[in-house]
């Protein structure tokens, strides 16, 4: 199918060297910094051909960066790649193209406007006089297609399909191209269970037909599954190699962060009191169907679920950013209703969005600034003028409290790191001014280093002492194992089910996250079919 | 919570099911097609309430008139896709009017219809350089030529209209008076570009770029195609189609005006946006956008026959375009 590729691939390696070097890529103690921040050191890497490679990490060790350096989309500092054994410069994608690198990313690079063939051979639809040759390509792509054991329309606009057939496209696009070494990254965060195994199962083709697979996942469970060899990437540097037959999952998450689980997640002594939050029926569009839950005061409750489960929909409405759809809330026992975000605030709401930079915090201002945002009403003076002084006063207090790294409370949050940005997110809530008796994290320690976050994870615990109740949203399983109390997992859109502590392990919240369980499949399918006719 | 209903068999589509499963046909094809029905409505509405209308002397009236606003809604088109937008277009008709008269008294008519065009091309050329060269927001790069080319054409001209020569007055026959086969030359020219653009747009690597640049501009760029390049194309297109619209008007009065094409932009973009074209790229066809110029125009039409005057013609305008746009929300965002 792909012979070609594979036999120059072969032929270059023999007129090369005459031994066959072990490995299809090489990294060689690459290093990388973004100003002054080392995000990669001395990382070495070897990838064999047919070779699954599982790299995991927490978010932010560096995974990312390690691969859009191999990709060509970031350039290292230091250290040397090596490609068939022999130095390679990658410059830029196209050139990470050439030498059959291939990479799919979480956020899928397709034009959802374009039907599948186009999309494959978007870099080579050219034929005679500009006009695009759809026959030969349709040919071509119903070939690659079949060796994966794969059909579907072709001349289907990518938009219209599901996920996991988009990943479908990316992987032949990929293929198209001749790639030898294709980087997949976090490719079964979207995906159901049979689309997991789909996956698996042209993963494993790829690797009898030769290509190296970098495989970069936290789903412990599955890198159990699929991979050869697992790297373990921890704040920048490579924290151990696993081979995962003969590993434990514990021995893979003490590598990954860099201690015991239970130094990771700081012991809390809240005492848990009556219910502090209730909504009943919240619904939103056709995203958010039907959930029902309460907060405890003390209560740390998690909420887990596949990305598009509709967990950060759901919050936002209740924060009445887009407003509910239907559905009723209790604050304290009092019915309140909530039409905007302001409401949510006066009604003792606080709400850390997912998205940082473009939500959480105003990266252009002062940390001042961005902490006198959520308690204008007591930093309001005579003629609306801002009371400074008592801002600033506010603001360092704050900063020491939740030891926000910076030299003043003037400095722009957006020269702050990634994990002091998310300290000054959640500060805008706490202290004089504020009313706070629900706090909803969103993702709270995306892109956060592993000593940030267990900072992070102290303050939550301070909230629940306090008596708040806290309610997070994250992806990372083991932050919701280490950090709940009690955790909601939610599925397409409704409460699929809930896991008290001694219940939280991966095995069970995935299980729910895709939808599997006793009776409540059952119920969750009378549900469609009456909403269907 | 939910009453159960245990049904295990596939639904099935019995005899009640079948006039819901016509409704819903119905009404996705008129959801998908609803410019088209717009359309037609609307030339059921102008056909009742005047007899005028529908005349073949009205139509052709009306064909010749949008035909200048409608090739540099084409052009338009093809900037929004990629997720621009061009506001120098009104002002590329004034500049190309000028550059077309003053070059009439000089040089012979078809020189002078290419230094019309190349003149045109060359304003769109820099728009094109400043927005994908640069990496200028085209609103703004768009908004200065807008001011530039309007200037100008005024500097040009000296601020007064330039009749044509007598050298030039086959021109004035051409695109005034004659036709081919019952239709006017303007109209022919409209359907030509309008053919053009159909086709490089369905067909063209052109133009599958560009629908793929508007739908997903990184994902285009990482597969390794030089997205600046056709940026910078669709600005230089656009001014030269616009430059054709300002050469029609040009010779269907006889002058060369550097008042001429003034808010052809805007209308150019409401044509696009009423045929369903997204500001945001990626989506938007040719012949909805004809479609679109065709009822901006009949709008006029129908309220001159009625003797409506001016400005309230204005505001009914503005209004037609909201519903248009709010029959548009009926379209089902897609997940």
């Amino acid at each position: 199918m792909r012979s070609k590729g594979a036999d120059a691939a072969v032929s270059l390696i023999n007129s090369a060297t005459t031994t066959v070097p072990k490995y299809r890529v090489e990294m060689i103690e690459v290093s990388k910094s973004f100003g002054g921040v080392h995000a990669l050191r001395d990382v070495s890497l070897g990838v064999e051909p047919g070779q699954i490679h599982a790299l995991v990490g927490e978010n932010g060790a560096g995974k990312s960066t390690l691969m859009k350096i191999l990709s060509g989309v970031v350039q290292k500092d230091k250290g040397e790649i090596l490609i068939d054994g022999r130095p390679a410069l990658i410059p830029d994608p196209r050139t990470a193209k050439k030498l059959g690198i291939g990479i799919i990313y979480q956020e899928f690079a397709l034009a959802p406007d374009l039907s599948v063939v186009e999309n494959i051979y978007i870099s080579r639809l050219g034929g005679k006089f500009g006009l695009v040759r759809l026959k030969p390509l349709n040919a071509k792509a119903a070939e690659l297609l079949g060796s994966l054991g794969l059909t579907f329309d072709l001349r289907e606009r990518c938009g219209k399909l599901s996920v996991a057939y988009q990943q479908a496209v990316e992987i032949v696009k990929a293929l198209s191209e001749n790639t030898r070494i294709l980087i997949l990254d976090e490719p079964t965060a979207v995906l159901a269970p049979p689309e997991v195994e789909r996956l698996f199962a042209v993963l494993r083709r790829l690797k009898s037909q030769g290509v190296s697979i970098i495989y970069i996942s936290h789903r412990l469970n599955e890198i159990f599954k699929i991979a050869d060899i697992v790297t373990v990437i921890r704040d920048g540097s490579i924290a151990g190699t696993a081979n995962p037959a003969s590993s434990t999952m514990d021995e893979i998450i003490s590598l990954m962060i860099g201690r015991r689980l239970e130094a990771m997640y700081p012991p809390r002594r809240a005492s848990i009191g009556d219910d502090v939050f209730r909504a009943e029926g919240i619904r939103w569009g056709g995203r958010v169907k039907d959930v029902s839950f309460c907060v405890k005061r003390g209560e740390v409750l998690g909420f887990a679920g596949l990305v598009g489960s509709g967990r950060t929909e759901m919050v936002r409405a209740i924060f009445g950013a887009d407003p509910l759809s239907a559905g009723k809330i209790w604050i304290d026992g009092r019915r309140t209703q909530i039409r905007s975000p302001r409401d949510a605030v006066r009604a003792g709401l606080a709400l850390v969005p997912e998205d940082r930079k473009a939500q959480g915090v105003l990266l252009l201002l002062a940390i001042r600034e961005n902490l006198s945002m959520t308690r204008l009403p007591i930093l309001t003076a005579f003629l609306g003028f801002m009371r400074l002084k008592k801002a600033k006063a506010i603001a360092e207090d704050l900063i020491r409290q939740l030891a926000i790294k910076t030299t003043g409370s003037d400095v722009k949050v957006s020269q702050l790191s990634g994990g002091n940005q998310q300290k000054v997110a959640l500060a805008k809530w706490f202290g004089a001014g504020t009313r706070s008796s629900v706090v909803f994290l969103d993702e709270p320690t995306r892109g956060v280093d592993v000593a940030a976050k267990v900072e992070i994870y102290k303050l939550v615990n301070d909230l629940a002492e306090q008596g708040l109740g806290v309610v997070i949203i994250s992806s990372e399983m083991i932050e919701l194992i280490g950090m709940c109390d009690r955790v909601l997992v939610m599925h397409d859109g409704s409460l699929q089910g809930e896991l008290p502590r001694d219940a939280l392990t991966e095995e069970n919240i995935m299980r729910l996250a895709v939808g599997k369980s006793g009776p409540a499949v059952s119920n969750r399918r009378d549900v469609n079919r009456e909403e269907m006719t | 919570m939910m009453n159960r209903k245990l049904i295990t068999e596939a639904p099935v589509v019995g005899p009640a099911e079948l006039p819901r499963t016509i409704v819903r046909t119905a009404s996705a094809l008129l959801v998908k097609y609803n410019i088209v029905v717009v359309f037609i409505l609307m030339v059921i509405v102008s056909s009742m309430v005047s007899d005028v209308f529908m005349t073949p002397q009205n139509i052709s009236n009306l064909l010749v008139q949008v035909s200048g606003a409608s090739i540099a809604s084409l052009g338009m088109l093809l900037v929004i896709l990629t997720g621009g937008i061009d506001l120098s277009v009104g002002s590329v008709f004034a500049l190309s009017s000028v550059v077309l008269a003053l070059s009439t008294l000089r040089f012979p008519l078809a020189l002078a219809l290419l230094i019309a065009i190349l003149v045109s091309c060359a304003s769109g050329s820099l728009v094109g350089y400043l927005v994908a060269g640069r990496g200028m927001a085209p609103f703004m790069a768009t908004l200065a030529f807008m001011t530039i080319d309007r200037g100008m054409a005024f500097i040009l001209s000296k601020g007064s209209p330039i009749s044509l020569p007598e050298s030039a007055s086959a021109l004035n026959t051409v695109f005034g008076t004659e036709s081919l086969l019952g239709v006017p030359y303007p109209v022919l020219l409209m359907f030509v570009v309008f053919v053009y653009v159909l086709f490089t747009l369905r067909f063209s690597v052109f133009g599958r770029l560009i629908v793929g640049i508007g739908s997903n501009e990184t994902a285009v760029l990482l597969s390794g195609i030089q997205v600046r390049r056709y940026k910078f194309l669709v600005y230089v297109l656009s001014a030269g189609l616009s430059a054709l619209g300002g050469v029609i008007s040009t010779a269907r009065t006889g002058v060369g005006s550097p008042v001429v094409g003034e808010g052809v932009e805007l209308d150019a973009i409401a044509a696009v946006v009423i045929g369903g074209g997204s500001l945001m790229g990626g989506k938007g066809t040719a012949l909805n956008t004809l479609l679109g110029a065709l009822i901006l125009g009949m709008i006029g039409n129908i309220m001159n026959l009625m003797n409506v005057p001016g400005y309230p013609q204005e505001v009914v305008k503005g209004v037609i375009i909201i519903v248009a746009l709010l029959l548009q929300g009926i379209r089902r965002p897609e997940s």
